[in-house]
Parts: structure tokens; sequence; C-alpha cells
């Protein structure tokens, strides 16, 4: 089976990778990348753990053929923080105790940024909608909108005071 | 095992590698039900041939008296459409039911069609809106109505070796129209559902002028519960008539008892409520207009 090199933009970074046509774009990122991030649940798209941001939405990486790759933008929890901080939701998640076992965090915080990207002042509804496809069996879920809504007012008091986020 | 991938820039480049790989390749959009099929051997092709970058399958068009959908047109994409939310709100409440937000962005509503799931929740909402598929295949396009597409419970007749379902279309909402989709789960996400309903109902001066009413999974595709539409011909809209339409609903709904959806009897219990929600919701919509 011929591998071809495809070229796209990971957290910032424009970058090439030979991948195979049977290959899934999780398995790209954890064993040829060893970006081991996001998460390998289900494999089956119904965990949310392997949730990235493909081309400004939040999608399951596990279902993403690796040559529909060629030419996207992708975000994986690796380019979340910035160079001297946290990412609000990072920081939030710490804060409001959303993180337990951890495995579903990557995941949990994939699917909200891609909201808050979108829409910094989101609805409860608006969040759970987000954060739906994402399994957690630890925290109940109340401390992870906590910790989205708590990100939402933060990156909006750093949006009046001009802030680079 | 897959080994070429390839992105057509056209329909006739797509059905022109099909013809040549002699059923070896096979149609990807969305790909959520046939990567995992794939990976379950209950599918195999050396090629995938990938609609995603066909720029006139991306599209949620009005075209000549009908809403028409493009084969790359994802879930997301169709429950945010403006021309969805106006013409068939049904569609737009099934395609916010499928899945998660993340397989809502991929899924395509063309795709919920092909897999041949008995209860898609897509499938169901455009089965009330009496919707027609375009398929291509080399010899030239044909048109197909939605409920011929089913060959068998998740069999669809579409051959995804040599057939490209491009679009599906319905027509307009007409004054006086509405339509409305229901479903019952176990949990508000990533969730099958237990009980699929939608109904598409004409109102002229406080009468019913026709419905059609859709229950699922009770067979091969989504099912006309055809007692309950030849009652409510002519019927005056009340809620004794919706009610009794709920009840005629039962006649076709052959449940089966299952472990992932539920009892047959549990779901023949609640079924007539259904059937009355959803035709009120229709009835709203269509007095909205």
């Amino acid at each position: 089976m011929a591998s071809q090199i495809i070229s796209f933009r990971l957290n910032g970074e424009v970058l090439e990778i030979a991948v195979s046509p049977s290959e899934m774009l999780l398995d790209v990122l954890r064993e040829k990348m060893h970006l081991t991030g996001t998460k390998r649940g289900c494999g089956k798209g119904e965990c949310g753990a392997c949730t990235i941001i493909f081309n400004g939405k939040a999608m399951n990486a596990c279902l993403i053929p690796a040559m529909r790759a060629q030419g996207a933008d992708i975000q994986t929890i690796e380019g979340v923080a910035g160079p001297d901080a946290l990412h609000p939701l990072q920081q939030s998640f710490i804060d409001k105790g959303a993180v337990q076992c951890g495995f579903c965090t990557p995941g949990m915080i994939m699917s909200a940024k891609a909201l808050l990207d979108k829409n910094k002042s989101p609805s409860k509804e608006e969040i759970r909608e987000a954060v739906g496809g994402n399994i957690c069996r630890c925290t109940g879920y109340i401390k992870i909108e906590e910790a989205v809504e708590d990100a939402a007012q933060a990156l909006r008091a750093n949006a009046v005071q001009g802030g680079d986020l | 095992m897959v080994q070429n991938y390839v992105f057509p820039a056209s329909v006739s480049e797509a059905v022109t590698v099909l013809s040549t790989n002699r059923g070896k390749a096979r149609i990807i959009a969305g790909g959520t039900d046939l990567l995992l099929e794939l990976q379950d051997g209950k599918h195999t092709c050396d090629v995938l041939v990938d609609l995603t970058q066909i720029a006139e399958l991306k599209n949620i068009t009005e075209d000549n008296g009908f809403i028409r959908i493009g084969a790359s047109v994802t879930h997301a994409q169709a429950a945010k459409s403006e021309l969805i939310l106006q013409h068939a709100p049904a569609l737009a409440q099934a395609c916010r039911k499928v899945g998660s937000l993340q397989i809502r962005n991929m899924g395509t509503i063309i795709g919920n069609i092909v897999t041949g799931n008995p209860a898609a929740d897509a499938a169901v909402a455009l089965s009330c809106l009496n919707t027609i598929a375009e398929v291509t295949t080399q010899e030239g396009m044909q048109t197909m109505p939605l409920e011929d597409m089913y060959a068998g419970v998740c069999l669809s007749c579409i051959d995804s070796c040599c057939q490209v379902v491009t679009h599906v279309k319905f027509p307009v909402k007409q004054p006086g129209q509405g339509s409305a989709y229901l479903r019952m789960e176990q949990r508000k996400a990533l969730a099958l559902p237990m009980l699929a309903v939608s109904a598409m109902v004409s109102v002229q001066k406080d009468s019913f002028e026709w419905a059609r009413v859709l229950i699922a999974p009770v067979g091969a595709g989504p099912q006309h519960a055809v007692d309950a539409e030849e009652f409510l011909k002519g019927a005056p809209v009340t809620p004794e008539t919706i009610a009794k339409a709920g009840q005629l609903a039962c006649n076709q709904a052959k449940f089966r008892s299952s472990a992932i959806r539920g009892s047959k009897e549990y779901r023949l219990g609640v079924l007539p409520v259904f059937v009355e929600r959803v035709l009120e919701a229709a009835v709203a919509n269509a007095r909205q207009a």
C-alpha cells in the first residue's frame, strides 16, 4: 500500500508527513507525531476522547481518514496553551476541579475551545451541546460546565482589556 | 484493505473512478459509519472515493420549487441552515439529534439515508417531506423516491460501488404546511432513537387537507402510519382527531423488543403520545407560516 505525502497546518505550523490511505488521523497524531494528548477511547466516535479542532470544528480524530487532513488546519490539545501561560480553559479546568482521572479532559477542552472560539458568551444549553459528545464518568459534568463558563468570562474580560489570547 | 484514497473534483470523475475499479472502489462522504464498517469487515474495498472536495455537493440551495441538499452537507450544516429551518423544521430538529456535535460536524444527511438504518434521524424527517434522491451512475442520472431506497433493515438499494447519490430534494413549504420531528432516547447525546416520528401536515381552514406521519424503527426504513394518514385526510384539527390519529398509528407499528431500543410493549405504549405531540408541533408550524 503506497504511502502519500500530505501537508497540513498543525497547531499553527505547516508540516508534511507520509500517511497510508487506510490510516486514521488519530493514529498519525499519536503514533507518528507522538502527540499523545489526543486520547484513543472507544475508537468509534462515541466517547469524544480523541476530539480535535479540524478546520474550526470539533471532530473525532478516530473517524477522520488521514488523507482528508491534506490542506487542513488542525489544533490538538498540545497547541492550546500560550507560550507563557495556560489557555483560560485549561486554567479554569484546574481551578474549578473539572479534572478527575483526566482521560476525557483533552477532548473536553477541545470541544469547549471550538465553542468558545466562535462564541464567548455561550448559554448553558450551548455548553452542554458542545461537550455532550465527550463522555466523562468521574465528574458528573457540573464542574466542567462551571469551568467552561469561567473560561468564557476570562476570555471576555481579556477581550475587553484588548489582550491577545 | 484500502489501497488508494482519491478526491475527485467532479461527480463525473467520481463515477468514472467507480466504473474503472469495477466494484472495488466505494464512495465515502462523512465516513462516520462507513469507516467503522470497513474496520469490522462488513465492506471491503481497494479505493475510497471521497466526495468532500466536490464544490457542487457542499451546499443547500433553493432550486425550481425544491430545497436541494448536496452529498457532503453535514447534519450540523443543515441544522443551522436558514433554508432548512424555514422549509423543513422537521429536518433541522432531526439533525440536531444525531450522535454528538463532533459526529454532526462530519456525518452527512445523504449518508444517513444510504447506511439504510431503519431509524436514522434525518432519513425519518426527510421521509415526511416527500424527498427524492438524485442518483448518478456512469449511464447518467436518475431520480428515486426516498422510500424506494431501502432494501431491508440496515440495507440500502444504493450500491456505493457504482452509484452516487449526489443530492436529495423536497418541495418548498407552501402556506398552511408545517412539519416536525420527535424521538425518544435514553439520554440526550450519543443515544440511538428508541422511537422516532415525523409528520408533515397541510392545514386549510382548521382541517387537515392531508398529513404524512412516519414512524421508525418498525421495518426497512421509515414507515408511513397509513391508517392515521387516511383518517386525518379532511378531518378537523382538534385534540380528539389528533389523539385518534395517535392510536391509529399503532396499526403500522410492528416494533420488536430490543435490548438497545426497548421493549415492543413499552414503545407501543408511548407511540400514540409521540404521534400526538409531533402532529401538534407540525400544526403549530403550519399556522406560524
